[in-house]
């Protein structure tokens, strides 16, 4: 296990290398001089020079990959052609909304999609299960940002419910509440402003179904069919027979051993939710940096893209490191070669 | 146990009855199976719709009529003549567009599709058959273009080639190839260690009549499974795209960009306009992954997780 844990995060050096080529190769693919390129069209030949200068843009590109790369390991991903601003802040101010969004989305997933599929399993053919399961597969063809749409439609504007975009009212942020952690309910929760939290979760709600809904019908799927096998074991009808009630047989035993492809599926949910979010965040306005690299492609902002693109790999690729370290330590039975 | 009951009475059938041939069997097949059933019909329908769309379309799906703005449809008295599922913020026929708009979709799902399929297979059966360090360094290759979520992938490429539907097309298929590449690979793998592949070898057969006689058709299965539920997977995405207003640009009728219009016109309580494109993608994927589910469980229950 030790010697396991090790090899694989060596196994993620050479793909986060091949990640920074790729991020690298972007300015350069773009059309047009690259230092121009990264300090947007209307800079001035001043500024051009100066970048030309510190990114070494007259060497040879092996040399300038090399003082990009130690550069972007360093934090400085260049600043914005837009904003001025640097990327690496930029980024980071805007993380903490794309994390909280994802939380949630996967705390809707995770209930939502185990319960359903453990009724449907348990009750297999039932009127219950055929519901289930047919929620489960429009959930799988669902366009995410349609779907937003229709949420919006609903609960925000037919019924008023909820708010249809954005994550806080403006009411709050010019008022004496605070940005600390950029976790809009943590923040709420350190200030003791109940108001603040309310309204925040309220903002959360229909983003983070809409986002939540494709992975939800996934673990149904799977939670279904890992319980319907489980089920049918030996020990299961002993412990039947035992006269355990069959709520602690579900619950207990069988959802417990049926859990190791269920955590396999959620692992590889959280990085279809990094995409996801790209979209989820265009439709709510959510200030998050799935909403910030669309706005940097659109206009050009190659920097922007480029930080974007090179986080939300590394978060992919140790998202994908810690699912199959799970999967390795709660299945000891597997064996890597 | 269902299986085998299946298997015997394949044998009696082949036994009693003339012989049938393989695509005779899929066809029964897949008759039996009615989801997959229901998925090859949705498919029909949307395919149906692709092609004849000129003569379905009740307008022409580009004409603005700004008198005309977001009309409602049959439902409700306020319509306009012709106009069954209402019209979008120009005054233009959302039923025209949606299925004008069919004809992008399955052109651009199937022609990415295609890509992935063109350089998918010589990498996938590269890398399978010959392993080595040629699988090393292909596989590796992959492992870097599956560092990012799909959608990332093809935004960062269509932010490089530029926007369109040209360059959606090239963008989805480049981010499908090592998916494709790695199904591929891992048949050619089950099919190298076979018994017969074996002998072939021991008669003296060159690698590539091995490959092309041997190695491929067995992989077909894999192949059209796979292919299936890509395409389901390429029409969300192309969508995704004309949404972001990175793909198809205005007025195209693409299903993700009349939604990208039509979503500012909820608030004033234009629904349809933003409703009924999205069904069209929903109904389409619901299609093809049906179809594909029920051509796995036919086809290849190896695949089947």
């Amino acid at each position: 296990m030790k010697w396991y844990v090790v090899k694989r995060l060596l196994m993620i050096i050479p793909v986060l290398l091949g990640v920074s080529v790729i991020a690298f190769a972007l300015i350069h693919t773009a059309p047009g001089d690259p230092a121009r390129v990264m300090a947007g069209e209307h800079a001035s030949q001043q500024v051009i020079d100066a970048i030309t200068e510190k990114y070494g843009l007259d060497k040879p590109l092996y040399v300038q990959y090399g003082i990009w790369l130690k550069s972007a390991i360093h934090g400085d991903l260049g600043k914005s052609i837009i904003s001025n601003e640097k990327v690496s802040t930029e980024i980071f101010d805007r993380f903490p909304a794309t994390i909280e969004l994802t939380i949630f989305a996967m705390l809707f997933a995770i209930v939502v999609g185990i319960l359903a599929g453990v009724i449907s399993a348990s009750k297999q053919y039932s009127a219950a299960d055929y519901a289930s399961m047919t929620v489960a597969l429009f959930g799988v063809s669902m366009p995410v940002f349609w779907l937003g749409i229709i949420l919006v439609m609903i609960f925000g504007v037919w019924l008023g419910w909820l708010p249809i975009g954005g994550r806080i009212d403006t009411a709050f942020v010019v008022g004496d509440f605070r940005r600390i952690t950029g976790f809009m309910i943590m923040d709420s929760a350190i200030q003791i402003n109940s108001g603040a939290m309310i309204d925040s979760i309220k903002h959360l709600i229909l983003p983070a179904i809409a986002l939540g809904t494709i992975p939800m019908a996934m673990i149904a799927r799977i939670t279904r069919s890992s319980m319907l096998e489980i089920l049918r074991q030996d020990f299961i009808r002993t412990e039947r027979a035992k006269g355990l009630s069959e709520r602690v047989v579900i619950y207990k035993h069988a959802l417990k051993n049926a859990m190791i492809p269920i955590i396999t599926v959620i692992g590889l949910n959280f990085g279809l939710l990094l995409a996801g979010a790209i979209l989820t965040e265009t439709v709510f306005s959510w200030p998050g940096v799935g909403r910030y690299v669309v706005k940097a492609v659109l206009q050009r902002d190659y920097p922007a893209v480029q930080g974007c693109l090179l986080v939300f790999a590394f978060v992919f690729v140790v998202v994908n490191l810690a699912t199959d370290l799970i999967y390795a330590y709660i299945d000891p039975r597997i064996h890597y070669e | 146990m269902n299986n085998n009951t299946n298997k015997k009475n394949n044998n009696t059938n082949k036994n009693k009855i003339k012989r049938e041939t393989k695509l005779q069997e899929l066809k029964r097949r897949l008759f039996a199976n009615k989801s997959a059933t229901l998925g090859l019909a949705v498919l029909v329908l949307f395919v149906i719709c692709a092609i004849f769309a000129p003569l379905l379309a009740p307008n022409d799906p580009l004409k603005v009529d700004l008198s005309n703005s977001l009309k409602p449809g049959f439902w409700s008295d306020e319509g306009v003549e012709g106009m069954p599922l209402g019209t979008d913020y120009h005054g233009r026929c959302i039923l025209s567009r949606i299925l004008y708009g069919t004809r992008i979709s399955l052109s651009v799902g199937l022609i990415a599709v295609g890509i992935a399929l063109l350089f998918g297979i010589p990498i996938g059966v590269a890398a399978g058959y010959y392993g080595g360090w040629v699988d090393s360094v292909l596989m590796r290759i992959a492992d870097i273009m599956f560092a990012f979520p799909a959608l990332l992938l093809a935004i960062v490429i269509v932010a490089c080639i530029g926007y369109g539907l040209d360059k959606t097309m090239i963008a989805l298929g480049i981010v499908y190839t090592p998916q494709m590449a790695r199904i591929i690979r891992s048949s050619v793998l089950y099919i190298k260690g076979m018994e017969y592949i074996e002998a072939e070898h021991a008669i003296g057969s060159s690698n590539s009549r091995i490959i092309l006689h041997h190695v491929l058709p067995n992989s077909v299965a894999p192949i059209i499974v796979y292919s299936t539920l890509t395409l389901a997977t390429a029409i969300l995405d192309c969508a995704a795209l004309g949404f972001l207003g990175l793909g198809a640009q205005p007025p195209s009728p693409e299903w993700g960009a009349i939604l990208s219009n039509s979503r500012h016109f909820i608030v004033c309580k234009a629904w349809w306009a933003a409703t009924f494109p999205g069904l069209a993608i929903l109904f389409s994927v619901l299609g093809l992954n049906l179809l594909g589910d029920g051509l796995r469980d036919i086809l290849d229950p190896r695949l089947k997780t």
